[in-house]
């Protein structure tokens, strides 16, 4: 799960991570009203969206008159920001942050993640911050410190000292980085994040080290013991059908194809949408209906892809191992006359059963195409799909 | 032979008398696996399915004996479930639940390490299918009955992928040595190189398929150690080529973050190492067939 900016601030906060002035605004009034609260002369009124380089986007307006705190306020609340992270359909700016604007003497660069080589928690830092991690890892690795915890004892503050002398700062700015440091990787661990980012973590003119951009990222499976995090959570942020499949435990991510998919188990899904593609075609959906398929979930799972207007084919493929084919078979035939599909459906089934669940399929009578194998489901989906494109 | 587990492979549940555990335990023990016993904290001294329920686990070792465990207790308990039968001696915990924090997989495995090589415990999963070896034991929830006994070992990350890889293997005559669910999730127990190791030392596997998934570098690092270490051929598989970056495709691990992450890359490491790659996912059990076919007679190497 993520959180948007001023959420990660505030949480950053608690740990003692020092951040600049500021406040959330729903509203051009209510913009201007933080930005007397903050006081001072310049401001930065910032899209809050779940994506980095917002400021590339024109997501970020520094101003200088409350007069121009309330143009950039009306001017990104309900745009739609598009950035390389959002795809290119976008995403719309409901919430505002506006913050002091602080005179910057240098950008640094810190994260910690989730490491899966050493599978534990990693802190990375580069002297220069702003840029991507991405696209310094690709153009200077050799520049990156790092530093791996123990998960026994956690971060130490000789990790901290190492990196805070090796980004260059100044023994008196040495011992705030440290404390910032120890602090994010508290943060980390006590909230179960995946990811904790600062980028950039500004030196002032006047010697404070502030966080000017912060984004967190959160472990789902953990999210039933940090109801603190939870609460967080931006529904406006989330494909609503991708919320919706979670309320039914359904795992659904939309794509771009044509063939909708529902398949148990998500190796096999993936393998499912990939001999799909080498079928010639694009899968519209992940879905997988998970090792319990009853009928109420394939149901739900059939309403959930047809949502989509881009599906001009289903695909269904069961390989029942705990599930029964009959079972299935019949949870698809319920699905299909409950819900009325109107673009042709190739169903394969697999596994325990496999007679039985295919003779419940002839015997609907349902128009409905049968295949034996991935290969002929494949082939046999994308054709379908063909037919019916030439046919509109 | 077969690794990890066979017929006289004395089984553990834990999380024993769960409406899931019951269940499959019934399945292991149809299957052939010799079950001796399970454990429900509190439910101590009970009979659950004709077999004694234990309070703890260092009770069920003192009576029972169990070489392996398998855990189904509800996530948010697995980690002390785990450390439970690491304690208590048990050299191999096989957990098959979903939705472990990575966190609790972290202390879990720096846990594992507290114990000097020779006595370690060896965890396979979380969030994982089992273990079984055809014709012999079954420590998982797999279909039994579409493996067939043999030769060739299996180690994949998803079940149902690795269901339908058996099963294109059965339908060309091609039985299984062992096959292995290692997992989706980030931070997982045995890796592929751990399996693959095993698989190596087997002499009744002649030949191993490794099927991954996009995310994390195992596959990689497994391939590495195939093309330095392995005498036996390895085909590899990679699912995910149409997943985008950054979407977690149903695994919690299956997730492109960082370089080396996507199918693509990992498929074309895996050829780059010498391994042979199944060109799609209907080519599993074709692409085993062909690598069976094409190999020098390992019968020197094995015999010596």
């Amino acid at each position: 799960m993520d959180i948007h900016e001023y959420q990660a601030k505030e949480l950053l906060a608690n740990f003692g991570v020092a951040i600049p002035p500021g406040g959330v605004a729903y509203s051009a009034e209510q913009a201007v009203y933080r930005a007397a609260e903050i006081g001072g002369s310049r401001w930065a009124v910032k899209a809050q969206i779940h994506s980095g380089a917002r400021g590339k986007a024109g997501g970020i307006k520094l101003c200088t008159t409350e007069d121009e705190v309330r143009k950039a306020a009306t001017a990104l609340l309900g745009c739609r920001l598009v950035t390389h992270q959002t795809g290119p359909e976008g995403k719309v700016v409901h919430r505002l942050y506006v913050e002091a604007a602080v005179p910057i003497e240098r950008e640094l660069y810190i994260g910690f993640v989730l490491d899966r080589k050493t599978e534990r928690i990693m802190l990375v830092a580069h002297p220069h911050g702003g840029m991507e991690i991405e696209e310094i890892a690709k153009s200077e690795p050799e520049t990156i410190l790092r530093q791996v915890m123990e998960p026994a004892v956690g971060m130490q503050a000789f990790q901290a000292r190492e990196i805070a002398f090796g980004l260059g700062l100044d023994p008196a700015q040495v011992t705030r980085m440290v404390n910032i440091l120890l602090g994010c990787h508290r943060a980390f661990r006590d909230l179960d994040a995946t990811m904790v980012e600062i980028n950039p973590l500004v030196l002032t003119k006047d010697g404070r080290l502030l966080a000017l951009d912060a984004k967190m990222g959160f472990d789902d499976n953990a999210l039933f013991r940090r109801p603190q995090v939870s609460e967080l959570r931006d529904h406006a942020e989330e494909d609503p059908r991708e919320a919706q499949a979670a309320e039914y435990g359904l795992n659904y991510v939309a794509l771009d194809g044509e063939i909708g998919c529902i398949i148990n188990g998500a190796g096999l899904a993936m393998a499912t949408m990939d001999m799909i593609k080498h079928a010639g075609g694009q899968p519209a959906n992940f879905l997988d209906v998970g090792g319990g398929a009853s009928p109420e979930r394939v149901a739900m799972a059939f309403k959930l892809v047809l949502q989509d207007r881009k599906v001009g084919a289903m695909l269904v493929n069961i390989f029942a191992g705990i599930n029964r084919c009959d079972w299935v078979a019949k949870g698809v035939v319920q699905a299909v006359k409950d819900v009325g599909v109107e673009v042709p459906l190739v169903v394969r089934l697999a596994g325990t059963n496999v007679e039985e669940g295919r003779r419940i399929l002839d015997e609907s009578k349902l128009p409905l195409i049968q295949a034996d194998s991935l290969e002929d489901a494949a082939n046999k989906v994308v054709a379908a799909w063909k037919a019916k494109k030439r046919e509109t | 032979m077969a690794i990890l587990i066979n017929e006289i492979t004395r089984i553990l549940v834990q999380g024993f008398t769960g409406d899931k555990a019951s269940f499959h335990a019934q399945k292991m023990i149809e299957y052939g696996a010799k079950v001796v016993g399970g454990v429900t904290p509190g439910k101590g001294g009970q009979t659950h399915i004709g077999l004694p329920v234990f309070n703890t686990t260092k009770e069920a070792v003192d009576a029972v004996y169990p070489d392996a465990s398998i855990i189904f207790v509800p996530a948010a308990f697995c980690a002390d479930a785990i450390m439970e039968a690491a304690d208590a001696g048990i050299r191999l915990v096989c957990c098959i639940t979903d939705g472990i924090p990575a966190q609790d997989m972290m202390v879990v495995k720096r846990y594992l390490r507290r114990y000097p090589k020779e006595k370690r415990t060896m965890l396979v999963g979380p969030n994982c299918a089992g273990i079984i070896s055809p014709g012999k034991s079954m420590l998982g929830i797999m279909p039994g009955h579409i493996y067939m006994a043999g030769k060739v070992g299996l180690v994949t990350r998803s079940g149902t992928l690795g269901y339908e890889a058996a099963s294109q293997m059965k339908d060309l005559n091609i039985g299984v040595s062992t096959s292995v669910g290692i997992g989706g999730d980030p931070v997982n127990g045995s890796s592929f190189l751990d399996i693959l190791a095993r698989f190596e030392e087997d002499p009744e596997t002649e030949a191993v398929m490794m099927i991954g998934e996009i995310g994390g570098p195992q596959e990689a690092e497994a391939a590495l150690w195939v093309k330095e270490n392995m005498s036996k051929p390895v085909i590899g598989y990679v699912a995910g080529l149409t997943a985008p970056k950054g979407r977690r495709m149903g695994h919690a691990g299956a997730i492109i973050s960082a370089f080396g992450d996507t199918a693509a890359e990992k498929a074309e490491i895996m050829r780059s190492l010498g391994l042979s790659v199944a060109p799609s996912p209907a080519d599993l059990g074709k692409a085993v067939a062909e690598a069976l076919a094409k190999r020098p007679s390992r019968r020197a190497v094995l015999t010596r």
